[in-house]
Order: C-alpha cells, then structure tokens, then sequence
C-alpha cells in the first residue's frame, strides 16, 4: 500500500515484484495527494498503465486531490456516498463553461476508488427550467458510474412547476434506507403562488426565481403537504435511526432576501427532533456552509458553476468561510465532494475544491462544538 | 455669504456695494432700480438694476449711475432678470457688456456669454437647503439610472452564454467598488471598476466590452455603486 513517506526506490522495488502487496500499491497509488504524485512520478504511472492494471487517468492530477484516506481504510466509517450539485446547465450544449464543469465533477467522482455506495445530485441541474436543459443534465449525470439519488432545486422547477424534471428523475420527495441509515429527500424549493395574480408567463416566473435577489418571489418552504408525509414516513421509525435528509434548500433560517432560508424550517426541524443523528444535506449555497441546531447537523454542497459569496448577515457560527474565491479561475471555489457515513450514523463532509485544498468538517468537530475558526465575525466580503 | 457677494462685485469691477436703483422700462412689475456712485473713472461706467426678489442684480456696462438706459437695452436688462428669476431663487450677478455679451456670476464662479434662457451650470444646492421639488427630481433621476444599472446587472443582455453579473454578485454582493482604483495582480495594471466590470463581460459572460462612457457602463457603475453606498472599508478583506 501507497505510503506517502515512501522513497522512488521503495515504489520501484516494490512495482518490480509483482507481488499482491505492490498490486495494492499501484492501486492506492492514484490516492496519493499532488505532492506525493510528483514524488511518484509518472514514470510509474506509466509503469502500471503499461501493466493493464489501472487506467492511465487515474494519474491525472485531476484525481489527486482526493483525501488519501479511502473509506475502506477507516473501519468507523460504515459507507460513502459522493455528491454533484448546482449545475446550472444551459442548453448550449457540451461545450458551455458550466456543461464543462458538470462534466468535470462527474469525472472526479468516477476516479474515486473504491466508488461511493451513490451520489447524490443536489438540486438546479438546469438554469432556466428548459426541457432541453434538463435533458443535457440527464445526459451528463448517466455518464455516473454510481447510482444516482436525484433531487430537485427552484432553476428546475418553476418552468413548468416540475412537469419536466418528475417525468426524468421521478417523485420529488421520496425516503429510501440504506445500510441502516434512512434517508429523506425533500422538495424544500416550493414557493407560494406569486405568478398568477400578476400574470407572469412561465419563464417569467422562471426568470425571477432563478434571481437569487430578486425580491418580486416569495420564500423556500417544504409546506404542510410533504411535512404531513414526512411524519407519516417518519413514524415506522425508532428514535435511534440515524437519519439523512437532503434538501435542496438549506432547512433554518440563514437570510431571507436570498432564499438562504426555509420558511417552515422550525415545523421541519421539530418533526426530525425526536431522532438522535440528524443530518441535512443541502445545496442552493454553492459554499461551504455548517450549522448545527440540537441534534441536527447542516452542511450546505459546492457548485459546479460558481460560488456564491457569503450572505451579509446570518451566518452560523459553526461555519469556517472559505475564502474569498480568484474571479480570474472559472473553477475556484467550485467542486464536488463525498460524505462518509460513520457507524454512529453521523457523518463527515468533505468539500473536493478544483484548485484549493480539500477541506473536510467532520462530526466530531460539529459534536464537540470547537471548530476550526473561532467564531463569525461577519460575512469575509 | 457676504464674502461670496463682494467676491462677485470685486469680479466685475464694481468698486462699491452702494448701489442706487432707478426704474427700468419694460420690467416685471414692482421692479425697482437703485443708483449707485460706481467708480471713480470717467472712461468707463456702469449701473446696477435689481430684480424684484433681490437676490438677481444685473450690471449694465456704459451706462452711468443716473442714466437713462436707452430702450433697447433696457429690455434686454428685463428679460435677462425674468430669465434668471425663472431659473431659480438663488443669488445670481450678471454683467451686460457694451458689446450685448453676458456674463453671470454664481456660485462664486463666471460663466460667459450666456445666453437668457438658458441652463446655468451652477450648483444650486450651495446656496442652502434644495428644495422639495429640487430633492425629488435629483432622486429620480438618480434612480432611473440606479434602475437600468439592476437591469443591465440582472440580465443576460451583456454577454453570450446566459450569464448574468448578478449570478455570482447578488445585491451587488463581492463587487467591493470602494476599494478602486487598485493594482489588479492578474490584470497586470491599475484597474478601475470598469475594468473589472469590462473582465467580467469579457469572461465569464463571453461579451463585448464596453466603452468607458457607454451608457451601460454608467449604469452598471450607478448600480453597483448604490448598493455599496455605506458598506464600511474592511482593510485586507478584499
């Protein structure tokens, strides 16, 4: 197995001997982190392509910057399930700066090794809601080696009220078990009717929703009819269920003129309190963002397309900011990234950036209530 | 006040404050002329008329104190005092050369041959408080720009691909205008915030860039501007 205190040599005689042991070395190689990988070498890259035994990409540093650990090698962590979110496609085609990006995310996610149990894509696969959008997201997200759990955001509803999306992906709220974990996935996007008293058009309605400021919508809910078959789904099961909940909007109140927010958050919150481990997944805030309310754990997923800077006020104060991210690089600031589900049922997020370090906030930081930053002083810009 | 006022005397040769008026033919009504010693030289001379508010006086070139003003001049007196009373209620000095050219004194400043009608570039706000009607024109013209600016920012209309500034910049957010002019590192210059708005179209929207004085440009820079307006600097932070 790859160790990054290894020498040339060691790598060498250890590739030379075709034993198991190197076999296993070769393939923990395209683990190593980017330092570690000019240390490698392409030489034996080269080597173990030349072999038929890993695929040359695999050693592209694409892949690298990948945490080191596998999930295999951590006997807490009992699965892993990766993420792609907030695509943003256009239908402009394959060669669009954000079809690139979706692109990219899916690659990174199939060089992870050994693959995620599933990936999970978190919400606005489309920009405006087109049909022809949507079908260009469906066409990347099959590219998924994994299995795919689908969720909806506001850019691929309000065109035409999910028609589209539902006929492609399915139910927007379902609940699914997964090694003894339960799983809900909401439709947090729905909005009060703001459309049909002004007589707005669907892309009209889709074009104010689609503006993160723009104040002419109304707020985020879940509302009363996914609440009602969120605690008929929830009533089968016991307390000591550790549960997972993606939605695509983050489930508290952060900052309303963005949609940072959920309007029913509370009523949501108080239906999950009975559980020990609760977990939200949320996108729509293409940042890094954690929280953490009683028993519930929050983390917010990177966009594919761009970040968003932090809102002005709001913000919790379990969340470390990333920096502010270089306009001058489409993908800074930008990735995927994966989740690792600890026997506990909690789990650790772990943020894949394109051209930063990764960062991970795991559950024993969020448990011990000591985070890395030290309290919020403000939005960073 | 006064100091702005003998500023404006001393400009136009006017040696002296203590002007006599006598009437002018032609004038608004309940127009008064006040005759004043002015100067001591015999090669030239002149006379002061005041309007009816008091606070708009014209100096009539080659004409002494005493003197009739012949016709035709008089009413060119009377209508430079009606225009300028149109204009506003502020303080205005102006001189009418032997030669029919006009020059008017406000705001401390001169400007020459102007025309009886027409605008004064003059800030009117100096002379005190603006008025209702003045604060609500000034508002909505600056909105209407402010406005524009939103639209342009919120639109896809600048680019190619669908993007929009407001994509990565809601409320204006990470524009951080106050911290320009500023050495950008990746442009290799002194960039003003147009250049940084020209980078974005040219980019991540794949536009054309904007002239400096484009219209959308002023807009854009109205836009963002106003949001910004009283975002405190936070040094080392951008």
């Amino acid at each position: 197995m790859y160790r990054n205190d290894m020498t040339r040599k060691e790598i060498e005689r250890a590739l030379a001997e075709r034993t198991p042991e190197s076999q296993r070395l070769i393939e923990s190689l395209q683990n190593c982190d980017r330092r570690h990988f000019l240390r490698v070498s392409l030489k034996y890259a080269g080597m173990a392509a030349a072999a038929g035994i890993i695929q040359p990409h695999g050693f592209q540093l694409v892949n690298v910057a990948h945490a080191a650990t596998s999930a295999s090698e951590d006997p807490d962590i009992a699965f892993r399930f990766a993420y792609v979110s907030d695509t943003h496609l256009y239908a402009r085609g394959m060669s669009h700066r954000f079809a690139r990006a979706a692109l990219k995310a899916v690659e990174d996610v199939n060089a992870l090794e050994p693959q995620p149990d599933f990936v999970l894509f978190g919400g606005d696969l489309a920009q405006l809601g087109r049909p022809e959008e949507l079908a260009l997201g469906h066409q990347i997200i099959k590219e998924l080696r994994a299995p795919v759990r689908m969720m909806v955001g506001e850019h691929d509803w309000y065109f035409d009220l999910g028609e589209k999306w539902m006929s492609m992906f399915g139910a927007d709220h379902y609940s699914f078990d997964h090694k003894g974990v339960h799983f809900v996935v909401l439709n947090s996007v729905v909005e009060k009717d703001f459309w049909t008293a002004k007589g707005y058009t669907p892309e009209e309605r889709m074009a104010i929703v689609s503006g993160l400021d723009d104040n002419r919508q109304s707020s985020f809910e879940v509302g009363e009819v996914q609440r009602r078959w969120l605690e008929k789904d929830l009533s089968n099961v016991v307390g000591k269920t550790p549960i997972v909940v993606f939605s695509h909007s983050p489930l508290y109140k952060l900052y309303k003129p963005w949609n940072f927010w959920t309007d029913d958050a509370e009523q949501v919150q108080a239906i999950l309190n009975r559980f020990e481990t609760v977990s939200v997944i949320h996108g729509h805030t293409h940042q890094v963002l954690t929280n953490r309310i009683g028993n519930i754990y929050f983390h917010g997923l990177l966009s594919t397309a761009w970040p968003w800077p932090y809102a002005p006020e709001g913000l919790p104060q379990y969340t470390v900011q990333m920096s502010r991210s270089d306009p001058f690089n489409q993908f800074d600031g930008c990735g995927d990234g994966y989740v690792d589900v600890r026997e506990s049922g909690r789990v650790d997020k772990h943020y894949s950036f394109w051209s930063r370090n990764p960062r991970s906030v795991t559950a024993q930081q969020l448990a011990s209530g000591k985070f890395p930053g030290g309290g919020y002083d403000g939005p960073s810009y | 006040m006064k100091v702005r006022w003998v500023a404006a005397m001393l400009l136009f040769g006017a040696l002296s404050v203590g002007l006599l008026g006598a009437a002018v033919g032609g004038g608004p009504g309940g127009e008064r002329e006040r005759r004043a010693s002015v100067g001591a030289g015999s090669e030239w001379a002149s006379r002061a008329v005041w309007a009816c508010d008091r606070r708009k006086m014209v100096i009539v070139e080659g004409v002494r104190a005493g003197e009739k003003i012949p016709p035709d001049r008089a009413q060119q007196v009377a209508d430079l005092l009606t225009s300028l009373m149109r204009y506003c209620s502020e303080e205005i000095t102006a001189k009418i050369a032997t030669n029919q050219r006009i020059t008017v004194a406000a705001n401390g400043r001169i400007y020459e041959n102007y025309v009886p009608g027409g605008p004064l570039p003059i800030v009117k706000a100096s002379f005190g408080e603006p008025t209702r009607r003045e604060k609500m024109i000034w508002k909505a013209e600056l909105d209407k720009l402010v406005a524009e600016g939103d639209r342009l920012f919120h639109s896809d209309e600048l680019g190619t691909n669908g993007i929009a500034c407001a994509m990565c910049h809601p409320s204006a957010s990470n524009t951080h205008p106050e911290t320009y002019p500023k050495f950008q590192a990746q442009l290799k210059k002194v960039a003003l915030l147009r250049d940084m708005v020209n980078w974005c179209i040219l980019n991540p929207l794949e536009g054309e860039e904007l002239a400096y004085d484009d219209d959308r440009m002023r807009a854009l820079e109205a836009y963002i501007l106003a949001r910004r307006a009283g975002v405190p600097l936070a040094a080392g932070r951008h």
